[in-house]
C-alpha cells in the first residue's frame, strides 16, 4: 500500500503540475478554476487512463472513498471506475444518486435497520425498505449483476423486479432480512439465467412451501451458492438431486433443517466438488448401511472447508464427521446440542479449524481442548444453550476464554456469553491476546460485578483497550461505572464499533466515548443512565460517525429537538411504540437513532418515529414502499 | 436551554399506559427546573431504592458517583413487550441477552423438542448436569421482591449459611462505596437476612426439589444444598405460609 500511495502523490504531483500550466497557457479571460468538464477532457488523453489503471488495484471501498477525495478528476476517475458499491446506511444516501455516480457498478451492498433490530429492539415497520434502490438500479443500471441486503424489508414485488430487471444478474445475497416469501424466490431461481449465488442467511421468509426450487430451470448449470438454511418447507430431493447434478461449480450448499439425514448421502454424492457444507438435520435413525454409506460419501469431499447446520446432531452420528475433520477450517455447531464429551471427541480432530461457532454446553473443558488442538483458531464465538438464564446447567466460566487466549495464538475475533467473570480473566485474556480485532463480551447478568471482587468490571475492560491496540469492535458488560469508559476513551483509537448495555452512571460516560474514541463509527446503548448533556455537547462528533442507537436512556425530547435543529445533516429519529398525545420538553423518549446522512429527511417513516420535519399528516408514503 | 426539567411522577415517564407503576415510586419537587430526579427501585449495587440526581451542569461530575439507575419503566416495559414476543420466559428484559431473533426461535424449539422426547435423553442430560452442578459450580437464581431482573450465585462457593447470607448482602443491599448524595428511601439494614427474626424486615426462602418453598436455615447445609432449586428473598409480612407461596 505504501508503494501505491507514493504513486498516488506522483501523479497527483504530475497532475497538479499539468492543471497548472493548462490554466497559465488559457486565455486570460476565462476563470481562474476552470469547468469541471474542461479539466476532464484535459486529463483524459493522458492521466484517466493511467489513473484508471492504477483504480483497478485499488479494492477497498475507504480507500477509494480516500482517492475521491484528492481532486476532481481523480473524483471523475475513481467513481467511473467503482464496481463494487457499499451502503452502510440505506438512508444515509439516496438511491438515486449513487445510480447516477457509479455507472460501471456491477455490485450493490446495503444495510438497512439499526443493528439492535437483531433484538428485536426495533418495532416493525420502522423502515429500511429495499424497493427503492431496485427500483433505482432497475432503471439506470441494468448491468448490475450482484445485490446484497443486511437488515432489510425486501418483498416479492422487489425479487421480482431484480428478475426482470438485470439480464446479467448473478448473485442475491439477503442477511437478516424480511418480508419476501418463497414466491419471490422462485422468481429469481427461474428467471435468472446466470444466477451463481442464492443466499439466504437467517431470514424471516414468508414459507409456502418448498415448490421454488423447481423454478430452477433445466438449463440452469452456473449455481456456485446457494443457502436456503432458513427456510422451515421440505423441498423436492428429486428437484434438489438434479439441480446438485447439473450444477458443477457448486462449491457452497446449505440444506434447511427438513432435509433429513437419510437423503443426505444421495446428495452429497452429486455434489464431491464442495468447499462449503450446511447439512440438514442430523437427528434421523439411520441403519449401519446407511450410516456407513453417509460416513462414506463425507469422506468423499476432499475440497470440503466448512461444515455447519447439524441440527440436533445426535452423539452416536458425530464418528461420521471423522474424515471432514481434519481438513476443516470453519465449524458452526452453534445448533448442535451436543454435549462437552462428544464435541471433544470431534473437536481434538479439527487440527486445521480457524472459525468456530458453538454452544456453551462446550464447557470450560471443552475449550481447553480446543486451546490445546486448534491451533489456527482466529474466531470463537460461545453462544448459550439455555433460552433463558434460568436453565443454565453448564459450567462454563471465564476460564473457558482465557484458556483458549492462552494456546490460539492467532485468535482474533470473540464473541463469548457467559454469566459473570473476573477482572483477572480480563487482564489475563489481554495480557495473552493483544492481537483483538473484535471482542463481545456478553455476561448475561445485567450489572453483575467481578464475582470474585464484587468490583465493576472496570479494569478487567481497561486491560483490552490498553492492550489490543488494533480493536474494531467492541462490546461490553457487567457492572460498569463512568470509568470503564474514560479508559476505552483514552485508549481505543482504532475502534468502529462499541454496543453496551446496562452500563454507567452518568453523562460523563458518553462523553468520554464521543470526545475520545477517533475511529467511532457505530455506538449502540441501551439502558444507561446519561443524557441530554453529553449528546449536545458532542453533537459534532455525531456526523463523523454512521449512526448512534440509544434506547431506554435519559435522553429527553427537548435535547432531541434540539440536536435536530443544531444538526441540520443528522436525521434524528426517535422511535416510540406508542407516541403519547402530547410530549413535553421534559420527557424522556424510548428510542433515538440518529445518523448522518446528505439524502435528507426520508419519505417513509411510520407513525411511531418522530423527525423534526415530520408534518402530522403524513404518514408512511405509499411512493417508497411496495 | 439544556433539557432537563424534572420528571415528578412515574406517571410521566410511562408512556404505554400498560406499564405497571410501582406504588414505591415516589414523586420529587421540581427543584429550578436544573434537576431530572426520578425515582427508581432499579440501580446498581443494591438494588435499593434510590433517588438520582441528574445535574446538567458541571456538577454532573459529582454525581457521576452516582448510582446507575434503570428507568424502571423502561424496565418493566420491556417486560411487558417480552410477554407479546416470542422470549420464552416472562420477567426478562427484551433483547436481552443480545441473541438475534432467528437463533433464539430455533433455541425455544430445541427446548420445546427436547422437552417433549421421551426420557431417555433427557434423564442422561439431567444426570450429567447434576454430576456437574455437584462437581464444580452450582448456580441458582436470586430473586428479591420489587426487583425484575435477578442475580446468579454459586452455592458451591460458601460452606455455610453466614457466608451465602453475607454474599446476598452484598449484591442486594451493599451501600454506596463511593460517597454519595443519595439518600435511601428504602432499606438501610445489613441484617442478617437468614434469620427470619422479623429484624431486618426480609427472609430468605428457597424452592426446593419438590417444589415447596421452606425457609433458608432449618436443615444443615448440606441438606439444604443438596435440595435447593432457587432463592428467593421476600419480605417477612409475606413470609406466612410458606406452603402457598409460589413465584
Amino acid at each position: 500500500m505504501a508503494s501505491v500511495s507514493l504513486l498516488f502523490v506522483t501523479l497527483l504531483s504530475v497532475t497538479l503540475y499539468i492543471n497548472i500550466k493548462s490554466f497559465i497557457l488559457w486565455d486570460q479571460s476565462q476563470t481562474f478554476l476552470p469547468s469541471l468538464s474542461d479539466s476532464v477532457l484535459m486529463d483524459r488523453r493522458f492521466p484517466f487512463k493511467v489513473l484508471e489503471h492504477i483504480f483497478s488495484f485499488v479494492d477497498s471501498n475507504e480507500d477509494r472513498n480516500s482517492v475521491s477525495l484528492v481532486c476532481k478528476s481523480w473524483f471523475e476517475t475513481e467513481r467511473r471506475t467503482r464496481k463494487r458499491v457499499f451502503v452502510g446506511n440505506c438512508y444515509a444516501v439516496s438511491p438515486l444518486k449513487v445510480a447516477r455516480r457509479f455507472p460501471k457498478m456491477r455490485s450493490l451492498t446495503l444495510k438497512g435497520k439499526p443493528h439492535f433490530a437483531d433484538y428485536n429492539l426495533v418495532p416493525d415497520g420502522w423502515g429500511g425498505y429495499a424497493w427503492p434502490w431496485i427500483e433505482a438500479m432497475a432503471a439506470r443500471r441494468p448491468l448490475l449483476e450482484e445485490i446484497r441486503l443486511k437488515r432489510m424489508v425486501v418483498t416479492d414485488e422487489c425479487l421480482e423486479k431484480i428478475a426482470a430487471s438485470f439480464r446479467d444478474f448473478k448473485s442475491l445475497v439477503l442477511t437478516s432480512c424480511e418480508g419476501f416469501s418463497t414466491d419471490g424466490i422462485a422468481a429469481i431461481a427461474s428467471t435468472c439465467r446466470k444466477l451463481r449465488n442464492l443466499e439466504l442467511r437467517e431470514c424471516i421468509v414468508d414459507d409456502l412451501g418448498g415448490d421454488w426450487l423447481s423454478y430452477f430451470p433445466e438449463t440452469s448449470t452456473s449455481l456456485v451458492s446457494l443457502d436456503f438454511s432458513c427456510l422451515d418447507s421440505e423441498v423436492k430431493l428429486s428437484d434438489l438431486e438434479r439441480l446438485l447434478s447439473r450444477s458443477p461449480n457448486l462449491k457452497s450448499l446449505k440444506l434447511n433443517r427438513s432435509v433429513t439425514l437419510d437423503v443426505l448421502e444421495s446428495l452429497l454424492r452429486r455434489a464431491p466438488q464442495l468447499v462449503e457444507l450446511g447439512t440438514g438435520s442430523f437427528s434421523d435413525e439411520l441403519d449401519p448401511e446407511e450410516i456407513s454409506k453417509l460416513t462414506k460419501a463425507l469422506s468423499e469431499l476432499k475440497q470440503l472447508k466448512s461444515l455447519s447446520g447439524l441440527w440436533d446432531l445426535l452423539p452416536e452420528y458425530i464418528p461420521v464427521l471423522y474424515s471432514v475433520c481434519p481438513r476443516l477450517t470453519s465449524l458452526n455447531l452453534s445448533y448442535a446440542t451436543v454435549q462437552m464429551p462428544d464435541l471433544i471427541d470431534l473437536l481434538s480432530r479439527c487440527s486445521k479449524l480457524q472459525k468456530l461457532w458453538v454452544m456453551d454446553l462446550i464447557e470450560d473443558k471443552g475449550l481447553k481442548t480446543v486451546a490445546l488442538c486448534c491451533k489456527e483458531l482466529r474466531e470463537l464465538r460461545v453462544f448459550p444453550s439455555g433460552a433463558d438464564l434460568d436453565e443454565t446447567d453448564v459450567t462454563l466460566t471465564e476460564q473457558g476464554l482465557v484458556s483458549v487466549s492462552e494456546g490460539c495464538q492467532k485468535l482474533e475475533s470473540v464473541l463469548y456469553f457467559c454469566v459473570q467473570f473476573t477482572n483477572a480473566a480480563l487482564v489475563s485474556i489481554a495480557k495473552n491476546r493483544p492481537n483483538f480485532r473484535c471482542f463481545r463480551l456478553c455476561v448475561m447478568e445485567p450489572f453483575a460485578p467481578d464475582y470474585r471482587t464484587q468490583q465493576p468490571l472496570d479494569e478487567g475492560f481497561k486491560a483490552i483497550v490498553e492492550r489490543c491496540k488494533d480493536l474494531r469492535r467492541l462490546s461490553v458488560s457487567g457492572l460498569l461505572t463512568d470509568k470503564a469508559f474514560e479508559y476505552i476513551g483514552v485508549h481505543a483509537k482504532k475502534l468502529r464499533m462499541l454496543s453496551i448495555a446496562f452500563a454507567g452512571d452518568s453523562d460523563l460516560m458518553l462523553h468520554h466515548l464521543l470526545s475520545g474514541c477517533e475511529s467511532l463509527k457505530k455506538l449502540e446503548i441501551r439502558d444507561c443512565p446519561f443524557g441530554d448533556t453529553a449528546l449536545l455537547e458532542n453533537a459534532a462528533k455525531l456526523e463523523t460517525m454512521r449512526s448512534l442507537w440509544m434506547s431506554s436512556c435519559f435522553v429527553s425530547f427537548g435535547a432531541c429537538k434540539q440536536l435536530s435543529q443544531k444538526m441540520p445533516r443528522l436525521n434524528v429519529e426517535v422511535i416510540d411504540e406508542h407516541p403519547p398525545k402530547t410530549r413535553p420538553d421534559s420527557s424522556p423518549v424510548e428510542r433515538i437513532y440518529i445518523y448522518r446522512t446528505v439524502a435528507g429527511p426520508r419519505l417513509d417513516t411510520p407513525e411511531f418515529v418522530w423527525t423534526i420535519h415530520k408534518k402530522p399528516e403524513v404518514g408512511v408514503s405509499r411512493l417508497a414502499i411496495r | 436551554m439544556e433539557g432537563g426539567s424534572a420528571i415528578g411522577s412515574a406517571s410521566t415517564l410511562s408512556n404505554d399506559e400498560n406499564l405497571v407503576v410501582s406504588s414505591e415510586d415516589s414523586s420529587s419537587p421540581t427543584e429550578n427546573g436544573l434537576e431530572l430526579r426520578l425515582t427508581l427501585s432499579l440501580g446498581r449495587k443494591g438494588y435499593r431504592e434510590c433517588r438520582v440526581s441528574h445535574a446538567d451542569d458541571s456538577s454532573s461530575s459529582s454525581s457521576s458517583s452516582a448510582p446507575s439507575s434503570l428507568s424502571r419503566a423502561s424496565v418493566t416495559a420491556g417486560i411487558k413487550r417480552t410477554a407479546d414476543s416470542m422470549a420464552p420466559t416472562s420477567g426478562q428484559v427484551v433483547g436481552w441477552p443480545p441473541i438475534r431473533t432467528y437463533r433464539m426461535n430455533s433455541l425455544v424449539n430445541q427446548a420445546k423438542t427436547l422437552a417433549v422426547e421421551e426420557d431417555p435423553q433427557g434423564v442422561v442430560n439431567r444426570n450429567i448436569s447434576d454430576a456437574t452442578k455437584m462437581r464444580s459450580s452450582m448456580f441458582v437464581k436470586v430473586t428479591m421482591d420489587g426487583i425484575p431482573i435477578g442475580r446468579k450465585i454459586d452455592l458451591n462457593a460458601h460452606n455455610c449459611y453466614e457466608s451465602l447470607s453475607t454474599t446476598l448482602e452484598d449484591m442486594f443491599l451493599k451501600p454506596k462505596t463511593v460517597s454519595s448524595t443519595q439518600e435511601t428511601d428504602g432499606h438501610l439494614e445489613t441484617r442478617l437476612k437468614i434469620l427470619p427474626d422479623g429484624s431486618s424486615g426480609l427472609v430468605l426462602t428457597y424452592e426446593d426439589k419438590e417444589g415447596d418453598w421452606m425457609l433458608v436455615g432449618d436443615v444443615p447445609w448440606r441438606m439444604f444444598i443438596g435440595s435447593v432449586k432457587r432463592l428467593r428473598i421476600m419480605k417477612t409480612s409475606e413470609a406466612t405460609g410458606a406452603a402457598k407461596m409460589n413465584l
